[in-house]
């Protein structure tokens, strides 16, 4: 089999007869890279995966793994192996001839298919569990064989369609962390599949987020969720408060935006005189004037206060009727209270759209 | 699985009885006179006897007829099921021009009396010089037994199956091997119940049967000559013998169906 490779996703595109579900994708991601692909429902994510899989073929476009070509390969001849949003578990056979298969239709000698079944049940905590049949199986314990049946082929790529959506939180956290473990030991390329924006910064390298099947953003978790770069991705990962307004200044790549919170700078460059957004997120609003190169952002009045823990949520909304999210440190901030805020230094960023 | 504890509902007892007797108490009466020592069965019951039995055994016409039965259940089944398995996995897996009118020819004939088909068959064997026969009975048996069978088989070609498939072609299998090692094995209980299905129905048919069978009388039509010289513990003997024979196939089948869906929860 072959070892970990580049992949390079090349204007990636397929249309069925009136509708473009991926629209242009192009993303080169690095071999031993957890990738995630992120979007709601209808944004393409699934169909990427299924090109990737050889189960679905593209309209235009090329998907290449190394130097190969894959776009055209049959599904049984690609480096690719996939985690099934259902598992598809083989129910005629035992938790080992289900990790076994992919090994076994090659051609595999026996003693090797024992020593690598072994091995890939070890590796997902289920070696003492081969002879189990698949029916007496929980499913987090399905989601485990699923994905040693795909390793244990050693993909170049190994491909996860919502692995996790069937599992209970708790379980879900758990096989999160055992993802990106196994991930790390080995060295693969992941390319994994998900709606849950939690799920993908938990465990991603590189976050491809998607929307009616164009690239909305793409880079690691912190980039994208400190650093949004449209609205789509601020309200999607996470929550913000998105400020609009006019360029009224820009030099020396600073922008000056006129917004209902008053004149506010930002990094960037912007036509004077042109409708600018600016997004907040709730970590970077700090209740109390600014100070240390904050920006004073007027006042709010809080509506509500949900403890959570280490940090309070507030929401309020200032004189405009601005809706505004801030993440504090406990305190007491009785409803219906006007206090000043301020955006912390580095904390608003210019959107592109 | 149903894990509630289980409770005795009189009402639905109350309801339910009179119905399971009105179904099983002809059976009842039928097997307990074929132990009849008596000439006519008729009560009070005398007995136990298993001179009846000796008695079916005994006849040449009985046992020949019962062979007959069986040579034309076992094939006519055989050839049901295998077209009907083609017929599903072509429909299922393929692209087939006008899939659905054909799909809907092979579900029409269930529709159709059995006395309109035997006697379509009878006009339409005489006119190509096919005599009344086993032969002509058997294919009279496929053409009742093929949209059932189609039925069955054709029910698990379902998208579960298609994943199924799909997962083994992503792991490497070719063609042939996701044929034999995934589709094949996951259709085999369906193909079973199709054919015991079959083989029931056939094993009891009695109208295609009498229209066709000509001078080689299956079972069933024997069993009706004998009631036409009236009552005779003799009947009910070979009366239960076929029904044994019937629940015993039945058995089968709703293992079959059992596993079957099994299999189906596990995915």
């Amino acid at each position: 089999m072959r070892g970990p490779a580049d992949l390079k996703l090349d204007r990636l595109t397929k249309r069925y007869d009136a509708v473009t579900a991926v629209d242009g994708v192009s993303f080169d991601v690095p071999a031993g890279t957890y990738v995630v692909l992120l979007g709601p429902s209808g944004s393409g994510k699934t169909t990427v995966l299924s090109m990737l899989g050889g189960f679905t073929l593209p309209s235009a476009g090329r998907i290449l793994v190394g130097a190969e070509d894959i776009t055209l390969v049959p599904p049984a001849k690609r480096p690719t192996a996939t985690v099934f949003q259902d598992y598809a578990l083989f129910p005629h056979l035992d938790v080992v001839r289900n990790v076994g298969f992919g090994l076994s239709v090659r051609g595999v000698p026996k003693h090797e298919i024992a020593q690598r079944v072994t091995a890939a049940l070890k590796l997902v905590g289920l070696e003492d569990f081969g002879t189990r049949a698949i029916s007496a199986m929980s499913g987090g314990q399905r989601q485990r064989i699923a994905l040693a049946r795909a390793l244990v082929t050693e993909p170049a790529l190994l491909l996860l369609d919502e692995p996790l959506g069937a599992l209970d939180l708790s379980l879900r956290r758990q096989m999160q962390e055992e993802l990106r473990r196994i991930q790390r030991t080995q060295g693969r390329t992941f390319v994994h599949v998900t709606h849950d924006q939690e799920e993908a910064m938990a465990i991603a390298d590189l976050i491809v987020i998607m929307k009616q099947g164009r690239i909305e953003d793409i880079g690691p978790p912190s980039r994208v969720y400190e650093r949004p770069r449209t609205r789509f991705t601020a309200n999607f990962l996470g929550e913000s408060t998105v400020l609009q307004g006019t360029v009224a200044a820009c030099a020396d790549g600073r922008v000056a935006i006129d917004t209902v919170c008053g004149r506010l700078e930002v990094a960037g460059e912007r036509a004077v005189g042109s409708r600018a957004s600016i997004a907040l997120r709730p970590e970077a609003l700090r209740i109390g004037g600014g100070t240390d190169g904050d920006q004073p952002l007027g006042e709010m009045r809080v509506e509500d206060c949900i403890f959570q823990g280490s940090f309070q949520r507030i929401s309020g909304s200032n004189i405009h009727g601005l809706r505004l999210l801030a993440k504090v440190e406990p305190q007491a901030l009785p409803a219906g209270e006007c206090v000043p805020i301020s955006a912390r230094r580095g904390g608003l960023v210019l959107l592109e759209d | 699985m149903n894990d509630r504890p289980i409770r005795w509902d009189w009402v639905s007892v109350l309801v339910m009885s009179p119905l399971f007797v009105f179904i099983y108490l002809p059976v009842a009466v039928l097997v307990l006179f074929s132990f009849h020592a008596g000439q006519v069965p008729v009560p009070p019951f005398e007995g136990p006897s298993l001179a009846w039995y000796a008695k079916v055994l005994d006849s040449d016409r009985i046992t020949t007829a019962g062979l007959n039965s069986i040579v034309v259940g076992v094939v006519s089944s055989l050839i049901a099921t295998l077209l009907a398995t083609l017929a599903a996995w072509g429909l299922a897996r393929h692209r087939v021009p006008g899939a659905r009118a054909i799909e809907a020819l092979l579900f029409l004939p269930l529709a159709v009396s059995y006395l309109v088909i035997g006697v379509g068959l009878l006009v339409a064997f005489s006119a190509v010089g096919i005599g009344k026969s086993l032969i002509a009975v058997g294919i009279g048996h496929v053409v009742l037994n093929l949209p059932l069978a189609f039925a069955v088989v054709y029910g698990q070609f379902d998208r579960d199956q298609a994943r199924l498939e799909q997962a083994a072609r992503d792991l490497g299998a070719t063609e042939v091997q996701v044929f034999l090692r995934v589709t094949v094995p996951l259709l085999r209980p369906a193909i079973l119940a199709a054919f015991l299905l079959s083989l029931t129905f056939s094993w009891d048919e009695f109208i295609v049967a009498f229209l066709l069978s000509g001078f080689d009388p299956t079972l069933p039509v024997v069993i009706w000559s004998m009631l036409r010289t009236g009552l005779n513990p003799q009947t009910n003997a070979a009366g239960t013998l076929v029904f044994l024979a019937s629940l015993a196939a039945g058995i089968v089948f709703e293992l079959a169906l059992l596993r079957r869906r099994r299999d189906a929860r596990t995915r």
